[in-house]
């Protein structure tokens, strides 16, 4: 099969949007958080959690929409933590952040191993299935692609939109985008920057906790160890590459998404069989440097990022 | 709430609060323990007896501390100036490689010659991909915490590749590893009779050097003057971009030690698990150590207990392996937090 058959094939396509659905959610918390002025390096782990939590919730006879929000609440708890540590108490974001992934992936693990002492191979369960639009599902290429998915997979599409409108369409998105690029402003208006910042941290974590539960919920139907396997990184990669907007973000996210989906199946051609697979795995990290390095001559950082700030310090 | 800094901490609070922090670790690892079915008030003992109680264990925990100093100056070189070096597991591995590829016969020297030769090898190559996200930093503004970290994952890829084609061994039998070394490019011992190779003489000299660098030479004041405020450096004069790329040199050097300590020293050939997650570790050890590099040393000691006494205590009583990570995750943020509370008071605005 051509690299050109693949790319007008349905079935790719489907894939394409299918992996993007994760990292849509993780970049979009990640987001959140640092325009909030916060960089959440948390977020690896946190998807860790929010996979685990979501998949015991179903396994133990939970419903699945039920399992999305515990997911959601253990991710917020994981940001409260981070947040409480790095917003009034001021600590090195990077620190806490890595700490925070260490905390909430060998936290998980541990209860993994509680809960399921002795599995040799992960449980499944019930997940999500795929829901066809009415109509537009039956249109072609994009038909399969995009109107075929899982209720995860048109949330997290729902959300850019949600999280986009309330950025720059809502007071309290001003709010937050003030409080990551002038906080001194903020304080000025009355409002407080330690409450918008601890809140941003806290449900930019329950987004990356709910792309960590759509790995178990709607993409492998079971939970295993090192399933997140870097996803976490590559959404703080894809905010760098949307400039920390939305709409930016999520099309990086189903670029880098496409390009995995495509290295996938170039592995499956004649061209697969004489290069190493190690090289395709390694493309989609390699192009996320590549793009981080073209794009961040024009990205526009939040001024206050990783800036804590003390009220009264001048 | 407000953060004051307070002018002269007491002796009290300046160790009580780590002191506490650490206490606090051992309780929530003991009450965790009792979670998984074992004696709370048994962890501490366990651990401790794991880690040191004999000279198996000592010896393990030496060993095991090793490569963490050695990823813990990489870490403490780097974060003193400010350039957030994440990758330090890449550097180990492309040590690792480095040390493999020129110590399976390629240079048939004797040990004496061969040894210094491949340590040397082994930091240019662990500096030069620090260098390639440094030089994205300085140059295009690139952030090194994002490009450090995605390396981890294509050298890892790499080396994978190397295992399974260039540099894997004919007689392995299938595993994905790579040829032994030649005897001359092993590192003897430290004593007759004691599992201790020299790796761990080399860790600790390379703290002693870490610390003459930043202590009593112009480029150590430097790092430090780049790390407090760039622009205020760059205003005074410091070639910050130049001294950036040294500081990455050094720190990529240092990783690239743990890998060539490991193969040399402790397992004489290259595996893909060759470091779990030593790199990582390197970060929490240089935290603990609050960026000294003489406190690296005990950090790394202290990180190589917790992981040696916590494997054997949850063999013991059978806990969870994870443990030990949960007690380094917890001792990392509760200390962070308890030594800035040794210099901030907080006060109700």
């Amino acid at each position: 099969m051509d690299i050109l058959d693949i790319l007008i094939s349905a079935s790719f396509w489907t894939a394409a949007i299918r992996i993007a659905s994760p990292l849509i959610f993780a970049a979009l918390g990640e987001l959140i958080c640092e325009r909030a002025g916060v960089l959440n390096l948390g977020i690896e782990g946190i998807m860790v959690v929010g996979a685990f939590a979501g998949w015991l919730t179903v396994y133990l006879g939970g419903d699945l929409w039920f399992g999305v929000a515990v997911a959601m609440l253990s991710g917020m708890a994981f940001g409260l933590l981070h947040a409480v540590l790095t917003v009034p108490f001021g600590l090195s974001q990077h620190v806490v952040g890595l700490g925070i992934t260490l905390l909430a992936t060998s936290l998980t693990y541990y209860c993994y191993r509680l809960a399921l002492p002795s599995v040799t191979s992960p449980p499944k369960i019930e997940a999500f299935q795929p829901y066809e639009i009415p109509v537009l599902s039956d249109l072609p290429l994009v038909g399969p692609a995009l109107f075929s998915q899982t209720p995860l997979t048109y949330l997290a599409f729902v959300m850019v939109a949600l999280v986009s409108v309330t950025l720059y369409r809502t007071p309290l998105g001003l709010a937050l985008r003030a409080a990551g690029e002038n906080p001194a402003a903020v304080e000025a208006q009355g409002l407080s920057v330690t409450k918008i910042r601890i809140g941003a941290v806290m449900v930019g974590s329950g987004f990356m906790a709910v792309g960590g539960a759509f790995l178990t919920m709607s993409a492998f139907n079971s939970f295993f160890f090192e399933m997140v396997n870097g996803r976490g990184w590559i959404c703080i990669a894809l905010v760098v590459f949307g400039s920390w907007k939305p709409g930016k973000t999520l099309l990086g996210a189903v670029l880098f998404a496409a390009f995995d989906a495509l290295q996938i199946r170039v592995q499956q051609t004649p061209l697969g069989a004489d290069v190493p697979y190690q090289i395709f795995l390694m493309a989609p990290y390699v192009l996320s440097i590549l793009a981080l390095v073209v794009m961040s001559r024009r990205a526009q950082v939040p001024a206050a990022l990783m800036v804590p700030f003390n009220k009264g310090e001048r | 709430m407000r953060l004051e800094p307070i002018a002269n901490p007491t002796l009290a609070r300046r160790f009580g609060l780590p002191a506490l922090a650490l206490f606090s670790t051992i309780v929530i690892a003991s009450l965790l323990a009792m979670i998984a079915g074992a004696d709370p008030f048994s962890v501490l003992g366990l651990i401790l007896k794991g880690a040191f109680g004999s000279k198996f264990a000592a010896l393990e925990t030496l060993n095991r501390a090793t490569p963490l100093v050695f990823t813990g100056l990489a870490v403490a070189v780097a974060f003193r100036a400010r350039l957030w070096n994440i990758g330090a597991e890449a550097q180990l591995y492309v040590g690792a490689v480095v040390t493999v590829v020129l110590g399976t016969g390629a240079l048939n020297w004797p040990a004496f010659a061969l040894l210094p030769v491949l340590a040397i090898c082994a930091m240019l190559a662990g500096a030069l991909v620090l260098l390639v996200p440094t030089f994205l930093k300085t140059r295009f503004g690139v952030d090194e915490v994002v490009t450090t970290l995605l390396l981890n994952f294509v050298v890892l890829l790499w080396v994978s590749m190397l295992l399974e084609g260039s540099l894997k061994d004919p007689m392995g039998l299938g595993w994905p590893k790579s040829a032994r070394l030649i005897a001359e490019a092993r590192l003897p011992r430290m004593f007759d009779g004691l599992r201790l190779h020299w790796g761990f003489g080399l860790a600790l000299i390379s703290a002693l050097v870490v610390w003459v660098i930043q202590r009593r030479t112009t480029l150590g004041y430097e790092m430090r003057a780049v790390g407090l405020n760039a622009e205020a450096a760059r205003f005074a004069g410091i070639p910050v971009n130049a001294v950036l790329i040294k500081t990455a040199v050094l720190s990529g050097g240092f990783a690239a030690l743990a890998g060539f300590s490991e193969v040399a020293g402790l397992k004489g050939t290259l595996t893909l698990d060759i470091s779990p997650g030593f790199g990582y570790t390197g970060i929490i050890v240089a935290m603990l150590a609050l960026l000294n590099p003489l406190g690296v040393v005990i950090a790394a000691l202290f990180v190589a207990g917790i992981f040696v006494g916590a494997d054997s205590m949850s063999r013991a009583a059978s806990v969870p392996t994870y443990l030990a990570d949960i007690m380094l995750a917890f001792a990392l943020l509760l200390m962070v937090l308890a030594i800035m509370l040794t210099k901030f008071r907080v006060r109700r605005s």
